[in-house]
Formats: structure tokens, C-alpha cells, sequence
């Protein structure tokens, strides 16, 4: 198959920079607000702050993909002296703690770059890291041809949240429910 | 819906253990803001004046600011509010931090404790799920530890702690509240905590904070950072360095210390060193700072880097969080000429929870009493032969509460009473029973003058504000300067200061003229009112020269993130004017008199009576206070506050050398 050029958003992490501001996790969730900037909570944000002060230990963490089950370990990383649970680098939604969950529904987050419409110039967690932690680049890298159609968004988040749910209440649960929607409408 | 803020107080009354969630009402916000203007408010209502200040009848108010947790950048101050044992005024001392958005996000506005715990206990504010827990285990722990212990054993890195150390459980009336890198620490809060058998604070918040105009908020916001980042790039010129930039000064950052080491005073207020910092004390200086800060850090949701995580090998404590001139406060006050002195000692005493204003200065004050004789080896036993050893030795004495530390932990002011035998002479710094910050200056500034009588925050640092503290000496510079000063009120500020000159006709201490000086202070102070009912920094806005948040952007800051319609002329005039009245009728109420109004006899070499006493006429008429200080039944009931002018009319407060009581 042919390659084809795809843009790719990154974001670039410093730690050494990090001031613990958590300015990045306040405008996170003041954008995905359901009316823009409407309300504020780090704890709807889709980049978390592990911040552990007196352990020297600041990292910015973002929202991946949501996750049913958790990991079978939890290793440890010692990196310059400082020791981090190998949750603390892991994007994922999942079952073991309470990051990147809403927190009354308990649906997953993800990062979406705060994709809008006009297009905004960087993500604003890079906007709002007056100390440089937090970057943005855009690069090219190849893919296959196809891979980089993108997908319809809207549906994929659906699904996303709607295999949340069913992991959540299970999927007869779900359906009992869409059918007395179903027969309401 | 309320906006910015939550609309809720919890209510704890530690002698029953009862918690209740409380609905506010939203006319208060509208009358006083948040933060200071609805403490006191609370403070007045509830607490008689005659309440001793460490009995279970005093209030201990732990307010947010109206704005904090909102995206407004450095929106995250807590206002503690009580009656102070030290002054037994007032104390409204504050801390940034992360603890005022948790309690937020939380769902409350403030806590507020009443009574007294029979036994030491700790509050754990999870959402809706309120406890009061046992804290036998935390007792006499450090601040450090207890705010690890509590995250330990309620397993979560990201609960926000508020306690106190030794010294606050031993009610040693200079004991602080701290909390991450930040502290409540003047006017003996601390003291009341522990008076309470409350060890700490603990909060954890995951709800929605929520923005009455988002747009025309977050536009605001967006020119904030905007403003930031052109400031960091564009220092003010013709100040020193630790002045030119936002925040508290970057003492953690910056290695130049002229400033502080040659213009304030060493010793118990002593003695000035004009020639102290030569390129040798910078080199090590710096070295050793370098040494010892292992990274800059920030308080909530701001960008500034006011603060440090220090980690140093000789330590005490393995490591803690440093903020501004603490480093320098006990090096001074000791005469210790080494700045490692300064982090080793600072640690220890920030585990123990002691204002590190008040602390060095009590110590600086026991040796002098100790070198002329009052204080002798039968007080002081054992005595170490140097200043060092000297100091660490007093601080034990002092957060203990034993033998001479227990007329010291008094303060200064207390203390040399107790001690007579003409100890009164040595409380040289002291001003309303507390101390000051330790600056002794040649020409009396009639604006220092009347920010320091008349301050009741009792820390110079925290009333001083945008103007610069000395004159430019070229007029061009001072052309320059003004050219780009859009913070200013007026435009007669502008012309002020283009006046302004190191000496002749437009020197101090006759110039300015009397409506000029008020105008310039009631701009410091109106500053400062505004930020402490917002819980903005007043590092990003009422301290620097030339800051982000002004008088002409608060306005529409406040309106858009709360909902309030206030413009400026309703925030300067009604809401500022109110909670300015209103503590000063507070403090009436707890006796505050005129002759309390009034700077350390040597805070200028310099002084002019007669100037001095019509400055504070002047002053007074411009507020609309009567000629002892006390707002007028005019002015309170032009500001709805006709309650409280009725009020000190039936106590008589209005009836001067009647039924004033000496304090």
C-alpha cells in the first residue's frame, strides 16, 4: 500500500520545569465544559498533575484510552532518585483509580487536543503553562494509506462512553433501559 | 445557581462534634464580596467583642475568596479570620496554597469552627462526607509530617492540609497555620487552632465551580496571562531586582539580596548594615542557595514560582517548602552572618509552625534583654555562648512553653511586661502588640506613615502596594515610568509622581499634600481589601508595581465570574469602604483607639509631631471616621451599616474619654 503524510499534534513534557501550578487541569475542564468555560474542575480534566512536593515528584499526565480492566502488577520506576508507580505514567481510564473519569457519571476521558472550531493554536493546557513545562509541536510522520482517515469522532466517543456504561451496569441493564427510551419515543 | 462562589459554609462546633452544611445568603456576597468582607461580617454578628480570644466562645473562620477556584490566575487564598490573642484585635491572616479551590471544588465557601474539642481531633471534608477524626497520633508532630500522615492514612495524594505544629497545640500566640509552601501566620492564629484542640484540616473536593459570564471571564483571564508574560519580559526599571518583577519577591529564585540585607534592620531591630553585601556574601550566598533549592514551585493555578522545595544535606528536617524572605528573618534577627543558618533554622521552626516575622524577632529580643542584664543564667539556663546556638535554643524554649519560653511565646510586647524590670524599653518593633517588619528609615514618609498607624493586618508587606517606595531621582525616569501605568486610579497619581524627588520642595515629608497622601494610601489599602475578599494574590495584583489585576479590570473580573453587577465605582466606594468600616468598627468594639494608631518610636529617625498627628486628622476626616479612629454612624449608614453605628452607640464607643476602656 502507498504511504501517505499524517499530521501529528505532541505535546512535549519537561518535568524539570513543572512549577505545580495545575493551571493546565483549571483550563482543561473549563474548555470541555458543556457551555465553554462554564464551570471549572481539575477533576473532570483529561491531564492530571502527580504531584508529590516533598518527593520532588511533578508529572503532567494525560487521558488515554479507557481500559475495562486493570493491570495483573504495579511496578515501580526509580528515575534520578525519585520512585514513581507505574500508574503514575499510565493515560489510561481505568477501573484501578479515580483519574480521567467523570466524576458523577464515571465516563471515561480522553484528551482531544481541544479540537474546536476555528481550530485553537495549541492545546490550552500548553496555552496556560506560562512555565514552558508543557510545549506543542505538530509533525509529520508516514502512515499506510487509510490509517489516516480520520475517524468519525462523535460516534467513537459514543461507543466509547456506551462500553463504559455497559462495563459499568452491564449490558442488560443497558438494554432494558434503551428499550423503555425506545417505547417512550 | 451560585457563581464563583459555592453558597454553602460547613459549621463545626467542636465541643458537640455536630457538622452542619449551611446555605448562605446571597445579599451578604452581595454586601462584602467573600473572603475578608464576609468573615468579619461573620465575626461581628456572632462573636461579642468581649470573647476571649483562646476560649471556646471565639470563632476560627477559614474563608475562601469569592474567586478562588475559578480560572482566574492566583485565585486561591484562604482568609483566616479570628480574634487574635496576641493583639486581641482582629486577625485576618491568609494563605495561597491549593486548600482554598479544594474547599471549593469541595462545596463550601468557608469552615467554621466554634467550641472547643475535648480532645485533639482533626476535620476530613471529602465532598459531602464530613468527619471529625481522632488525632492523638498527630500531636506534637511537625507540619510537614502531620500533612504526610493525614495523606497516608486517608490514602490520596491530592487532599489539601491546613495545620498547625507544636506551637499552635502549645498556643504560643505567634504559632501559624501552614499548609503546602504557604502559611497563615500572623496575629496568632495558630494559637486559636490550637486553643480549639483542632490539629488540622483536611479536604478534598471534586465538584464543579461554576462561571456566570464564561466568555467575557475567560477573555479576562486569557489578557491576564497575556500581561504575565509580558511583564517577565519587560522588568520595571529604576527598582531594585527583587522589586522589578510579579509576585512576592522571588526570593527563592533571585541570589541578589542588597536590598533586604542593607536597608532592613539586623538584630531585634536594630542595627542597619549598610556595607553587608559585598561580591564575596553573593558568591556564597548563592552557592549555598543553590544548594539548597531543588525546585521553584507555585501555589494554585498561577505561574509565578514564589516558592521552593528546599532539600538540604545539614537539615534538621529532610525537606521542606520555602516561600519569600524567611530565609532571611532569622539570619537577621540572630546576626548570623551565614544563610545556611537561615534554611537550617527556617525548616525547623516552620515544622514547629511559628511566624517567621514575629518568631526571629522575639529571640532577637530575649538576647539584648539577655546582653543588658534583664534576662539572666537563672532564666536562661545553659545558655549557648552564640547567637546560633542562641536561637535554637529559644525556639525549643519558646514552642515548648518552658521555663522564660513561656513568657516568650507572648510575644514581644507581652513578654517584656511580664518581664518589667524595664523590659518595655527593648519592644522596640511592636506596633498594636505586634511585631513589625523590621525597617528603620531616616525621613518620616507620611504615606508609610499612615499605611503602617493605620494597617490592621499587621504586616506592612501585605498594606504597601503599586507605588514605588522611593522617588525615581531622574525626572526623566520618572516621565518614563508613568508613560505606561494604566493601574493607577487617577491621573493625578501620574502627576504625583513626576513631582516626586529624593529631596527639596518635592521631598518628603510635607509633599505630597494631605488629600494626595490619603488618595495614595486608600489606593494601597483599597487594593488590598479588594484581593482579600477575591482570594487573588495580591502578588499578581496588589504588591507589585505595575501588576495584571488593577482597579480597572476587577470590576468586570468579579461581575463576570460571580454574577454581581459591580462596577468600579460600586467595588472602591460601597463594597471596599464597607468591609474597610466595618473591621474598623470591629476592632472599636475590642477597644482600638487612636493612641494605638501610631508607628515604632524609631521607625524614622526623623519625626515631625504636629505632621504626624494631622496626617492622621486628615486621614480620619477622609475616611469618614471620627477624630479617635472610629467610623461615624454617617458613614456606617451610608454603607448599610446602620446596625453596627447603633451598636457602638449603646456601648458608648462613640463617647470618647467616657467609656473608653484602656486596652
Amino acid at each position: 500500500m502507498a504511504k501517505v503524510k499524517k499530521k501529528v499534534k505532541v505535546i512535549n513534557i519537561d518535568l524539570e520545569k513543572c512549577n505545580g501550578c495545575r493551571a493546565c487541569e483549571v483550563i482543561c475542564s473549563a474548555f470541555h465544559a458543556p457551555e465553554k468555560y462554564s464551570l471549572n474542575n481539575p477533576a473532570r480534566s483529561r491531564i492530571r498533575m502527580i504531584r508529590k512536593p516533598l518527593d520532588d515528584i511533578y508529572l503532567p499526565v494525560y487521558a488515554g484510552e479507557y481500559t475495562a480492566s486493570e493491570c495483573m502488577g504495579r511496578d515501580k520506576y526509580v528515575i534520578d532518585g525519585r520512585e514513581y508507580d507505574e500508574c503514575d505514567f499510565c493515560r489510561a481510564s481505568c477501573p484501578s483509580r479515580e483519574a480521567f473519569k467523570e466524576p458523577d457519571s464515571g465516563l471515561p476521558l480522553k484528551c482531544d487536543m481541544c479540537e474546536d472550531d476555528p481550530p485553537q493554536e495549541e492545546p490550552l493546557c500548553v496555552k496556560w503553562c506560562l512555565s514552558d513545562a508543557l510545549t506543542y509541536e505538530e509533525r509529520e510522520e508516514e502512515v499506510e494509506e487509510g490509517e489516516e482517515q480520520a475517524q468519525d469522532l462523535t460516534q467513537e466517543e459514543m461507543e466509547r462512553g456506551l462500553k463504559a456504561l455497559a462495563d459499568k451496569y452491564g449490558l442488560d441493564e443497558m438494554a432494558n433501559i434503551m428499550a423503555r427510551m425506545l417505547k417512550k419515543e | 445557581m451560585r457563581y464563583a462562589e459555592t453558597g454553602y459554609n460547613l459549621e463545626i462546633d467542636l465541643s458537640s462534634g455536630n457538622v452542619e452544611k449551611v446555605e448562605t445568603d446571597p445579599a451578604i456576597t452581595e454586601l462584602h464580596l467573600g473572603g475578608l468582607g464576609t468573615n468579619a461580617r461573620i465575626l461581628w454578628d456572632r462573636v461579642p467583642p468581649e470573647t476571649d480570644p483562646l476560649s471556646p466562645e471565639n470563632l476560627l473562620i477559614f474563608g475562601t475568596g469569592l474567586l478562588a477556584g475559578t480560572p482566574a490566575p492566583g485565585a486561591n487564598r484562604t482568609i483566616v479570620t479570628t480574634y487574635s490573642p496576641q493583639t486581641l484585635l482582629m486577625a485576618y491572616s491568609m494563605m495561597g496554597g491549593f486548600w482554598a479551590p479544594e474547599l471549593k471544588h469541595a462545596g463550601y465557601d468557608k469552615v467554621i469552627f466554634s467550641g472547643r474539642s475535648p480532645e485533639l481531633v482533626y476535620l476530613w471534608i471529602n465532598n459531602d462526607e464530613v468527619e471529625i477524626r481522632d488525632a492523638s497520633h498527630l500531636q506534637g508532630k511537625g507540619v510537614v509530617e502531620t500533612e504526610e500522615m493525614i495523606k497516608r492514612e486517608l490514602d490520596d495524594h491530592d487532599i489539601q492540609v491546613a495545620s498547625i505544629g507544636l506551637a499552635g497545640e502549645n498556643t504560643v500566640y505567634f504559632a501559624s497555620i501552614e499548609h503546602a509552601r504557604s502559611s497563615a501566620s500572623r496575629a496568632g492564629i495558630g494559637a486559636v487552632m490550637g486553643s480549639k484542640n483542632l490539629k488540622a484540616v483536611a479536604v478534598r473536593g471534586t465538584k464543579d465551580v461554576n462561571i456566570a459570564q464564561p466568555k467575557k471571564f475567560i477573555d479576562l483571564c486569557n489578557g491576564v496571562l497575556d500581561y504575565i508574560q509580558w511583564r517577565a519580559e519587560n522588568p520595571v526599571k529604576n527598582v531594585p531586582p527583587i522589586l522589578a518583577g510579579l509576585g512576592s519577591p522571588q526570593e527563592m529564585a533571585i541570589h541578589d539580596e542588597a536590598w533586604h540585607t542593607t536597608a532592613f534592620s539586623w538584630g531585634n531591630a536594630r542595627y542597619r548594615r549598610k556595607g553587608f553585601w559585598t561580591e564575596e556574601v553573593e558568591k556564597e550566598w548563592s552557592n549555598i542557595q543553590d544548594g539548597a533549592v531543588q525546585r521553584l514551585i507555585s501555589c494554585y493555578n498561577c505561574p509565578m514560582k514564589c516558592g521552593a522545595i528546599i532539600a538540604y544535606p545539614t537539615l534538621e528536617l529532610s525537606k521542606y517548602m520555602m516561600k519569600c524572605y524567611s530565609k532571611l528573618t532569622y539570619v537577621m534577627g540572630a546576626m548570623v552572618d551565614d544563610l545556611e543558618f537561615g534554611f537550617r533554622i527556617a525548616g525547623l521552626a516552620q515544622g514547629y509552625g511559628v511566624d517567621s516575622y514575629t518568631c526571629p524577632q522575639v529571640m532577637a529580643f530575649a538576647i539584648e534583654l539577655y546582653e543588658n542584664g534583664i534576662l539572666t543564667d537563672e532564666d536562661l539556663p545553659d545558655f549557648p555562648a552564640d547567637n546560633e546556638g542562641r536561637f535554637f535554643y529559644l525556639l525549643e524554649k519558646i514552642v515548648h512553653r518552658e521555663g522564660i519560653g513561656d513568657v516568650l511565646a507572648n510575644g514581644v510586647y507581652w513578654a517584656a511586661r511580664q518581664i518589667g524590670k524595664g523590659a518595655e524599653a527593648y519592644d522596640s518593633n511592636t506596633i498594636k502588640k505586634h511585631e513589625q517588619i523590621p525597617i528603620k528609615l531616616g525621613m518620616l514618609n507620611p504615606i508609610f506613615f499612615l499605611l503602617h498607624s493605620t494597617g490592621e493586618k499587621m504586616n506592612i508587606t501585605q498594606i504597601e502596594g503599586q507605588l514605588p517606595q522611593a522617588p525615581f531621582p531622574e525626572k526623566e525616569d520618572r516621565e518614563e515610568f508613568v508613560k505606561d501605568w494604566p493601574q493607577v486610579p487617577s491621573e493625578n497619581i501620574k502627576d504625583f509622581f513626576v513631582k516626586w524627588e529624593p529631596r527639596g520642595e518635592y521631598a518628603f515629608p510635607y509633599f505630597p499634600d494631605f488629600q494626595t497622601a490619603c488618595e495614595l494610601v486608600e489606593w494601597q489599602e483599597t487594593m488590598h481589601y479588594i484581593d482579600d475578599s477575591t482570594g487573588i494574590c495580591a502578588g499578581l495584583s496588589s504588591f507589585p508595581i505595575k501588576p495584571p489585576y488593577h482597579i480597572h479590570n476587577l470590576p468586570a473580573l468579579i461581575s463576570a465570574g460571580s454574577g454581581l453587577e459591580v462596577d468600579k465605582d460600586e467595588l472602591w466606594n460601597k463594597i471596599v469602604r464597607r468591609n474597610r468600616s466595618l473591621l474598623r468598627a470591629i476592632n472599636a468594639r475590642r477597644g482600638l483607639r487612636r493612641k494605638d494608631d501610631r508607628p515604632p518610636e524609631d521607625h524614622w529617625k526623623k519625626r515631625f509631631p504636629e505632621h504626624e498627628a494631622k496626617l492622621l486628622d486628615e486621614y480620619y476626616k477622609f475616611k469618614g471616621w471620627d477624630e479617635e479612629g472610629i467610623p461615624t454612624r454617617e458613614t456606617l449608614k451610608a454603607l448599610d451599616l446602620d446596625f453596627v453605628g447603633e451598636d457602638l452607640e449603646k456601648r458608648g464607643i462613640y463617647n470618647h474619654g467616657q467609656s473608653e476602656k484602656e486596652s
